[in-house]
């Protein structure tokens, strides 16, 4: 089992706070989000450890996600 | 006569003569307005070697064909002027309801000449212009500036108007409309204030000529469904506005912290969008005929206020090393109060910061709060200081680079021709950087916004560390955006429209026979008028480079570590591209081609 950080930004936060652990055995970035109610469809913006992420990618111990749905630009 | 009136309003400022002029349509059309049709203009009337702040400049305000109809989006205008910040062309676009109001009273632009003797403002009611004095108003605050003008011409007029930013010459003045819209880059205010004009009211009764209004409302309401279901357009802009940047391009470790010095903030998310949403948020603050409404409303003790953008987040942020929102908000609606570019102002004060930490400022220069990242009580004040050129604040009025200059560290301007950088660390977003590089009015990121491939993956998304294929979607977006920019449309329509979709609301409104094609190539026409005015200015081309510290300095920590921007191995294709010699000069080839010789 290895603990996945995940950081949610925008409306994921809501009913979910800032960010969740999940405790899993070697999981896929999928795996993790479906753990957490939400589906590939709904995430706009995928990284892992701050770089571009795909949801088929076998996490390790130490990685962490950040996802954000469709959201804006400046 | 459809999109256009037809008419230029052209005003003496000195002899109060006012003409009004018949705008040649196919001149138009070639480009196709706002911001093409001023440089045109300005290519055409003013020697691109004037001093910006002379009389001999002169500041062109123009609309395009699209500004004031029926078109979602369709209110902004542009500020075309000689930059005194940056010695190239200036374009700064506002939107707000005052470009829309310019168009009602009956013209495409206004070009404005010489130096009025004593502080005026205008009064524009369809064709009766009025030159009216400002001495009451001279030295006032942008706020109070606009209530007295409404109350003076009624509730309906628009008011355009500089702060004391721009009537005291800083370089980094802006124009504001509406008290929280801004014409905010490249030192426009100080043009309009060198002319001792404090500020435009308008107030018209004509509408704007539709070619084809059956196809203009099947057209609207095609461009208004891909806007609403696009989920950055739909959803994400109108609820947390640009700031929702702060969280996305920090988790990219592309989000510079200290003039630049990092670019990851682990507090990022106490000056976030959700955070201002959670804790400030009172409404979105839309602009003229806007679905999107990014805006936003806040309340600070009680006080409601304009919100700020991502780039003022960063800017008076992370950038000074403050992670206290409210400061933030505070700095902010001050910049609109005295007429203020933000992000030019912020990272102004970052780069005095860098200076004072290693000691080439010295203590007793700074009379007031020390200048140290992360106090947060220095930002509003030197905020104004800068404004009113107040002791140390007579130099932070000069921009980051002239103030770098000053103490013998250039270097430590984080800018591109003299104009500060926003809040993307191209180390980190390597298309953004050659785009930064290249701008055409200096450090910017509206004149070609790859964080919208590179990190938001939209139209597709691109890898941000590649090299491959970014100067194509460089050049792609800055064309594209020259287009919409003269327009009359706002730039983040682009997240859900494409080229053709531009066409066919220009073509519906002008009656015209647009393309996809053809509105890149249109683009590619004022990209390259303004590169000429750039060029014929003294500009030259080796300064399509970037800060040294980004080509040289790995960043130190977070996603990004160990990356540095690689401009060399990108500018030759770019030049390439755009059919410019090795050296980054318009080939007359090309310029004959895009029929400018």
């Amino acid at each position: 089992m290895i603990k996945i950080e995940v950081r949610l930004f925008a409306t994921f936060r809501n009913g979910r706070g800032k960010k969740v652990f999940v405790e899993m055995d070697q999981p896929t970035v999928e795996d993790v989000l479906q753990s957490i109610n939400i589906t590939n469809e709904e995430v706009a913006i995928l990284l892992v450890n701050g770089q571009d992420g795909h949801f088929d990618q076998v996490l390790i111990e130490g990685d962490y996600l950040s996802i954000f749905p469709p959201v804006g630009g400046g | 006569m459809y999109g256009y009136h037809g008419k230029i309003l052209r005003i003496n400022l000195k002899t109060q003569e006012v003409k009004v002029e018949t705008l040649d349509l196919d001149t138009a059309k070639k480009f196709i307005g706002g911001r093409g049709l001023g440089t045109k203009f300005m290519m055409d009337e003013v020697d691109p070697k004037v001093d910006a702040l002379s009389p001999e400049n002169k500041l062109m305000v123009v609309t395009g064909p699209l500004t004031g109809t029926a078109t979602p989006t369709g209110g902004r205008y542009m500020v075309v002027t000689k930059s005194p910040l940056t010695g190239t062309i200036a374009s700064s676009n506002s939107g707000g309801f005052w470009g829309a109001e310019l168009k009602f009273c009956g013209y495409d632009m206004i070009i404005l000449e010489d130096k009025s003797e004593e502080p005026i403002y205008l009064n524009i009611v369809d064709d009766k212009i009025e030159f009216k004095s400002a001495k009451h108003l001279w030295g006032k605050l942008v706020g109070e500036v606009t209530d007295e003008l409404q109350e003076a011409h009624g509730a309906k007029a628009r008011v355009m108007t500089i702060g004391p930013a721009g009537e005291n010459l800083s370089l980094l003045a802006a124009i504001m409309n509406e008290k929280d819209r801004a014409a905010g880059r490249s030192g426009v205010g100080a043009v309009m204030g060198s002319k001792n004009l404090k500020a435009i009211v308008v107030k018209g009764s004509n509408k704007v000529g539709i070619h084809d209004p059956e196809a203009l409302k099947a057209v609207f309401k095609d461009s208004l469904k891909k806007i609403r279901e696009n989920g950055v357009t739909g959803e994400g802009l109108p609820t947390y506005g640009t700031a929702v940047l702060v969280n996305i391009i920090n988790e990219n470790g592309a989000y510079p912290v200290n003039n630049f010095q990092e670019s990851y903030d682990p507090e990022a998310d106490k000056i976030s969008g959700e955070s201002m949403k959670e804790d400030y948020l009172v409404r979105k603050n839309p602009c003229y005929r806007c679905p999107i409404a990014c805006g936003r409303w806040v309340e600070v003790d009680g006080k409601q206020m304009a919100g700020p953008e991502y780039e003022t987040l960063w800017a008076f942020g992370s950038d000074c090393g403050i992670r206290d929102l409210k400061e933030v908000l505070l700095a902010n609606d001050w910049c609109n109060e005295l007429g203020l570019d933000t992000i030019s102002a912020g990272t102004t004060l970052a780069a005095a910061m860098e200076l004072r930490e290693l000691d080439l400022v010295k203590a007793e220069e700074i009379e007031g709060q020390p200048l140290e990242f992360g106090n947060v009580n220095a930002i509003v004040e030197w905020t104004k200081k800068m404004a009113y050129r107040e002791g140390f604040g007579d130099k932070l009025a000069e921009g980051s680079y002239r103030l770098c200059d000053m103490y013998g560290r250039p270097d430590l301007s984080m800018s591109v021709k003299k104009q500060e950088l926003p809040a993307y660390d191209p180390r980190g977003i390597q298309g953004q950087g050659l785009q930064y590089a290249t701008s055409n009015r200096g450090g910017c990121h509206v004149r070609g916004y790859l964080i919208s491939p590179e990190i938001l993956g939209l139209p597709e998304k691109i890898d941000k560390n590649a090299l491959d294929g970014k100067a194509f979607w460089a050049k792609a977006f800055q064309d594209l955006t020259a287009s919409i920019d003269s327009a009359g449309l706002c730039l983040f329509t682009s997240f859900a429209l494409g080229a053709d979709d531009y066409a066919a609301l220009i073509n519906a409104v002008c009656g015209t026979d647009h393309t996809g094609d053809t509105i890149f190539a249109a683009g590619e026409r004022i990209w390259n008028i303004e590169k000429m005015f750039n060029l014929e200015s003294g500009v030259a081309p080796s300064e399509d480079k970037l800060p040294r510290r980004l080509l040289e300095d790995a960043i130190p920590d977070g996603p990004s570590k160990g990356q540095v921007h690689q401009l060399d191995k990108l500018l030759p294709e770019y030049y390439e591209l755009r059919g410019w010699t090795k050296g980054g000069i318009p080939t007359d080839e090309r310029l004959a081609e895009l029929g400018l010789k």
